[in-house]
């Protein structure tokens, strides 16, 4: 099993989940989160106050999805959040020891 | 019980006495100004709560949201209470040049239960009185908005016990004799033919009696509450973190409401100072609608300029500027002094706000004296100016028996603004002073480093404002 995680662009969202569907991953976590890569923050001016915002407001996915699926999944997040521009963000793939389906008891891919 | 000799205010009352029933009809208030200045008085509450309330509280960090509506909120009825104490008739009744008297302490004399009549005010006008009492509550809201402006520069660090027992001290040492001084006189019934028009004059407040000009209080409001802010600035001291840590407004959408409501509200404040519902009231009403929007034109422009981009919160500062600054102008200037205060206003006082605070140094949170200090100044100063018929304005009245008009000069009428704006910037600094070291040796002014760390949401007030 693998734990994908992606950090993409917020407006991404929706074309990822529904690529993700589609390549038959389950499920997933969705989170808010901020921070910097090569994309620069920006600068932001309240009268006289300058204020310099150095992390930039992304959407970090987690799906646990087993090892037959993951060129599937990398395909299909990187199609579906890629715009060609700075700032589309990174997958990261690690390795999964376990997995439990809390109601049922089921573990490994079948708790997928 | 009082007699209604004690304050010239209420010469009408004695007038009514003197010239029996036939002029008694003729002297009673007309109703549609009662409507329009009790209407009027109503729009300068919206002012304070919620208008300054939002559009100081939306420029805080979250965390201390509540402390600023709260710190209004009170401030304002707390001033309110005090003015029907003691406020109103200090600041109101015949005195010295500096202070009235205690002849309307706890509103006394205002309603007369035996006989079921109201005692009678002066407005501008010969035998066109109104009621005191109207009077008394259109002039609360104008003490009590004062005292909430000074907040601005105090945000989010000072104590809530400072904020109410400075308040106090300040209301009662520097609101009650600026007031007084610019703003109390005879009255015009009182300057009859055979009067005595050099003592009338001399039972009026010293800057009236300097024949200063302040429609609807340039001096009185704005120059006092933005002095007395920025010294609170200074004597308190910066925000923790401030220039290391962002302090970004938390929410500009409230700012642009509290603006829209100020704008709003501020033609009670203005048109409603005309104290009829005439000319003079229509003239300011136009005349705070212009400036206003030329301000916001002025700073947005100046902004998109000089910084690179057009602001939301410079749009709405530009209003607040442009309505400082034509306050005093009100009805005492034409059409083109509203141009010119309006747009002179918006970039005066960007500089305000931004050159000029760099050089003070001061963390005046809210920019209380970039924009009310200096629009007000501004304001008061082209007052002077713009009031010259040669420019478009009224001219000013020289002999309240006749009710003759005149000028004096731009450069006389100008230097006497210039006196009545140092002698309140004077006055109220060093009351302001006095008054916020008093506040630090009593109770502190400042709260604990960690709780204005944690806000003082909920290290003051122990709630939120968002919550969920």
């Amino acid at each position: 099993m693998k734990l994908i995680t992606a950090v993409i662009k917020p407006f991404k969202l929706e074309d990822v989940r529904q690529a993700l569907a589609e390549a038959g991953v389950q499920g997933m976590t969705v989170t808010e989160v901020k921070g910097f890569g090569r994309q620069k923050g920006h600068t932001e001016l309240y009268r006289g106050a300058e204020y310099t915002v150095d992390f930039v407001p992304k959407t970090k996915i987690e799906a646990a999805v087993p090892d037959s699926l993951v060129e599937q999944v990398l395909e299909a997040i990187t199609g579906a959040a890629g715009t060609g521009s700075i700032g589309d963000g990174k997958v990261f793939v690690f390795d999964l020891e376990h997995a439990v389906r809390i109601r049922t008891g089921e573990t490994g891919d079948a708790a997928l | 019980m009082k007699t209604a000799i004690s304050s010239p205010l209420r010469l009408g009352v004695g007038l009514l006495a003197l010239l029996g029933p036939a002029l008694a009809f003729a002297q009673s208030p007309d109703k549609g100004d009662t409507a329009w200045m009790l209407t009027c008085t109503a729009l300068v509450l919206l002012m304070s709560v919620p208008a300054l309330a939002l559009f100081y509280g939306g420029l805080v960090r979250s965390k201390n949201m509540l402390s600023v509506l709260m710190q209004v909120f009170v401030s304002f009825s707390l001033i309110t209470v005090l003015w029907c104490i003691y406020g109103y008739s200090f600041a109101f009744t015949t005195g010295n040049a500096f202070f009235g008297s205690t002849g309307r302490v706890f509103l006394d004399g205002l309603f007369d239960s035996s006989t079921g009549t109201f005692a009678l005010g002066a407005t501008f006008s010969k035998a066109t009185p109104m009621y005191e009492i109207v009077f008394v509550a259109f002039q609360a809201t104008f003490a009590a908005i004062t005292c909430c402006l000074i907040l601005g520069s105090l945000v989010e660090r000072i104590k809530f016990s400072a904020v109410l027992l400075f308040l106090v001290i300040w209301f009662t040492f520097a609101y009650i004799p600026v007031a007084h001084m610019v703003w109390f006189w005879a009255g015009p019934d009182s300057y009859t033919a055979d009067a005595n028009a050099d003592e009338l004059l001399a039972s009026a407040g010293l800057i009236w009696q300097w024949g200063a000009l302040d429609f609807a209080g340039g001096t009185v409001v704005h120059i006092n509450a933005g002095v007395a802010g920025l010294v609170g600035a200074i004597v308190l001291g910066k925000r923790v973190g401030l220039g290391r840590e962002s302090m970004p407004p938390h929410n500009l959408t409230m700012t642009m409401i509290g603006a829209s409501l100020l704008w709003f509200g501020w033609f009670g404040f203005n048109a409603g100072s005309a104290l009829e519902a005439n000319g003079f009231a229509a003239l300011a009403f136009m005349n705070t609608f212009l400036a206003t929007a030329c301000a916001v034109l002025s700073w947005t422009f100046a902004e998109w300029l000089l910084k690179g981009k057009p602001s939301m919160l410079g749009a709405a500062s530009g209003a607040v500027a442009g309505l400082v600054a034509i306050t005093p102008a009100a009805g005492n200037v034409g059409i083109p002094g509203a141009f010119v205060i309006g747009l002179a206003a918006g970039v005066v006082c960007l500089w305000g706000c931004t050159g000029l605070k760099k050089l003070i140094g001061a963390d005046d949170s809210l920019d209380v004296f970039g924009v009310h200090g200096i629009g007000g100044i501004l304001g008061a100063l082209l007052t002077g100016v713009f009031n010259a018929p040669s420019l478009g304005g009224p001219g000013l009245v020289t002999d309240w028996v006749t009710v003759a008009m005149g000028y004096p000069g731009i450069g006389a009428q100008l230097l006497i603004q210039a006196k009545a704006v140092g002698l309140v910037v004077v006055w109220t600094a060093v009351v302001s002073f006095i008054g916020f070291y008093l506040v630090k040796a009593v109770l502190g002014l400042r709260v604990a480093e960690e709780q204005e760390r944690e806000g003082l949401d909920i290290t003051s007030h122990g709630e939120r404002a968002y919550t969920g």
